[in-house]
């Protein structure tokens, strides 16, 4: 049953072919003969018990789509009574006394949570490595990275140890791992999912979405989790459609808008290959292809690396070691406290955001890094109003390369610049996604999409009729 | 520019985060490098740009002062390291 799809499984669901139990049963069992790491934590008693709960809710007709399917959260969502640790030491004792609205509105559902996923430190990184948890292991090939930050919902979700995923995106970190692990994955316009209870690392870039085996499923779950919610000041007052209902429409005359940027040095060329032909596909179903530009997007990386250390500096100063978290042994006077509560508690590349962002927003460097970078923020945003007046989809890669070496990238600077194709969606706050388009040496690869603000249905409806003219999301890495 | 150690010790300070002597080489090599990556922003003309603090183009909504959730304080209170009187512990701070 593992090799179904959310869709398949809630049919089965409905016909009673097996029960939530059952199925619950059957992923706590592999995730426990796993060996990717992609778990810090499994709830198995209180799966079983929401597993026990949907089922009698299956048993009255009254569940909804997603009733009792199991699925897995990015340690960065609270769950009440469970330990959200955002991959960090800082956060290991950390019990949260609340949910997350995403986590409460997959309650309301009657999902099944199987546990918490591994990531990158506080979502700061891209290949999974910066966790205090230890790296997860690349599903295709073991001796890879998933991708980052939302590694082990990513790698869950391509070894099959969940239906689907949570994950959060700051700067790539839902489609990038969804792209090296060959799954689907889904970042929404800023605002469309409240980030209430989502440990914040840069609060005017991050925003949650789900990493499915199929177009179909995000729409299944991005129905569940969108939508206005009043403790978020920053989620939109909008109405959300029905993300199914627009999955089967024809895509003719799609308008693709294919940056030249996107393909320009430092991309693989086998990787490209794999984009150039995927794209054609498109063609092929009717879509008009145009070549469009994005003059400042190589102005992202430096960009992005301004404003999200400078607003990680200031959301991460409540870390202190005073009301949760972590406290050093026997401190000396409050200083000391601070300083070695987190000294202790965060990892190398934390410290080193921090310490950017403190540095950049601190007397006299203000304007000529933050307001610097705010004003180029506008220039790479105004570049995808301009181009999404004549187009209605960007295509292109979401990363330059496959999936690379666990070990093998140690310059911090080197694994920035891998976020290239991704970062400038945050930027502007567009919507995003990765969706599998091939294989390159016997990694997948994968294709984004980049939509107009609050446009999911068109990314949803091209990908999903991708994906009935492909088959490259069904494609499984070996012994699953 | 270009970051020196003592500087380096001194943002470590500001963010209340030490670093040890053995440390301060490599930390002001990485900085450094990462702070040369964006000085690539100089080349660009932004003199009439507006800075763009957030990507949706909309005010703070305003709403009654009223109280909107449960008191909490002891679940909060559970978590914390030190805690004592509905107080977070800290060591004396005034003597």
């Amino acid at each position: 049953m593992h090799t179904l799809s959310v869709a398949e499984l809630s049919k089965s669901l409905k016909n009673k072919e097996f029960s939530s139990v059952e199925l619950t049963q059957h992923y706590l069992d592999r995730i426990s003969h796993s060996d990717l790491n992609a778990f810090i934590t499994v709830t198995d008693d209180l799966a079983l018990s929401q597993a026990r709960a949907a089922d009698a809710k299956l048993a009255n007709g009254s569940g909804s789509v997603l009733t009792g399917i199991p699925f897995a959260h990015k340690d960065i969502f609270c769950t009440k009574g469970v330990k959200t640790s955002a991959g960090s030491k800082i956060l290991d004792p950390f019990i949260s006394p609340y949910d997350a609205t995403v986590s409460h509105k997959l309650n309301i559902e009657n999902l099944v949570m199987l546990g918490k996923t591994n990531c990158d430190e506080f979502a700061m990184g891209s290949s999974n490595e910066n966790s205090f948890y230890g790296p997860v292991k690349n599903p295709w090939n073991k001796t890879m990275v998933p991708g980052g930050s939302s590694g082990g919902s990513a790698a869950a979700v391509a070894g099959r140890l969940t239906p689907f995923a949570t994950g959060t995106d700051t700067g790539g970190s839902i489609r990038q791992p969804s792209s090296l692990c060959g799954i689907t994955g889904i970042k929404p316009t800023y605002g469309r999912v409240s980030r209430y209870g989502m440990i914040a690392y840069a609060s005017s870039l991050d925003q949650a979405g789900p990493l499915t085996q199929t177009a179909e499923d995000a729409a299944l779950v991005l129905n569940a989790i969108a939508g206005f919610d009043e403790k978020d000041s920053t989620s939109a007052l909008r109405d959300v459609p029905d993300y199914t209902k627009t999955l089967r429409d024809s895509i003719k005359g799609l308008k693709i808008g294919i940056p030249k940027e996107f393909f320009s040095e430092g991309l693989d060329s086998s990787v490209e290959k794999v984009i150039t032909e995927s794209i054609k596909e498109f063609e092929t179903m009717g879509a008009k292809l145009q070549e469009i530009s994005l003059p400042n997007s190589a102005y992202a990386i430096p960009t992005y690396y301004i404003v999200a250390p400078c607003e990680c500096s200031s959301n991460l100063s409540r870390l202190d070691g005073v009301r949760y978290g972590y406290r050093c042994e026997d401190p000396k006077n409050m200083d000391d406290l601070y300083l070695r509560s987190r000294s202790e508690g965060f990892g190398d590349e934390v410290k080193r955001r921090i310490m950017i962002g403190t540095y950049a927003l601190s007397a006299g460097y203000y304007d000529a890094y933050y307001l610097k970078a705010q004003k180029v923020r506008q220039l790479i945003s105004e570049d995808f109003k301009k181009a999404f007046q004549n187009v209605d989809i960007i295509m292109g890669p979401v990363s330059p390369t496959t999936a690379f070496e666990l070990g093998a990238i140690k310059d911090p600077v080197s694994m920035y610049l891998a976020d290239i194709y991704t970062l400038s969606a945050n930027l502007a706050g567009l919507p995003g996604m990765s969706i599998p388009a091939g294989f390159s040496n016997n990694l997948p690869v994968g294709l984004q999409m980049i939509g107009n603000y609050w446009s999911e249905e068109v990314l949803l409806n091209a990908a999903h009729q991708f994906q009935t003219q492909t088959d490259w999301h069904s494609v499984l890495p070996e012994n699953i | 520019m270009s970051l020196n150690k003592e500087q380096v010790k001194e943002i470590a300070q500001l963010a209340k985060l030490s670093i040890s002597d053995s440390e301060i080489e490599q930390s002001t090599i990485e900085l450094n490098n990462i702070l040369s990556l964006m000085a690539e922003l100089g080349e660009i003309e932004t003199d009439h740009v507006e800075p763009m603090s957030h990507p949706l183009d909309m005010s703070q909504r305003l709403r009654e002062d009223v109280v909107s959730e449960a008191d909490l304080s002891e679940e909060f209170q559970e978590i914390a390291p030190k805690t004592g009187k509905r107080h977070f512990l800290v060591p004396t701070v005034i003597e």
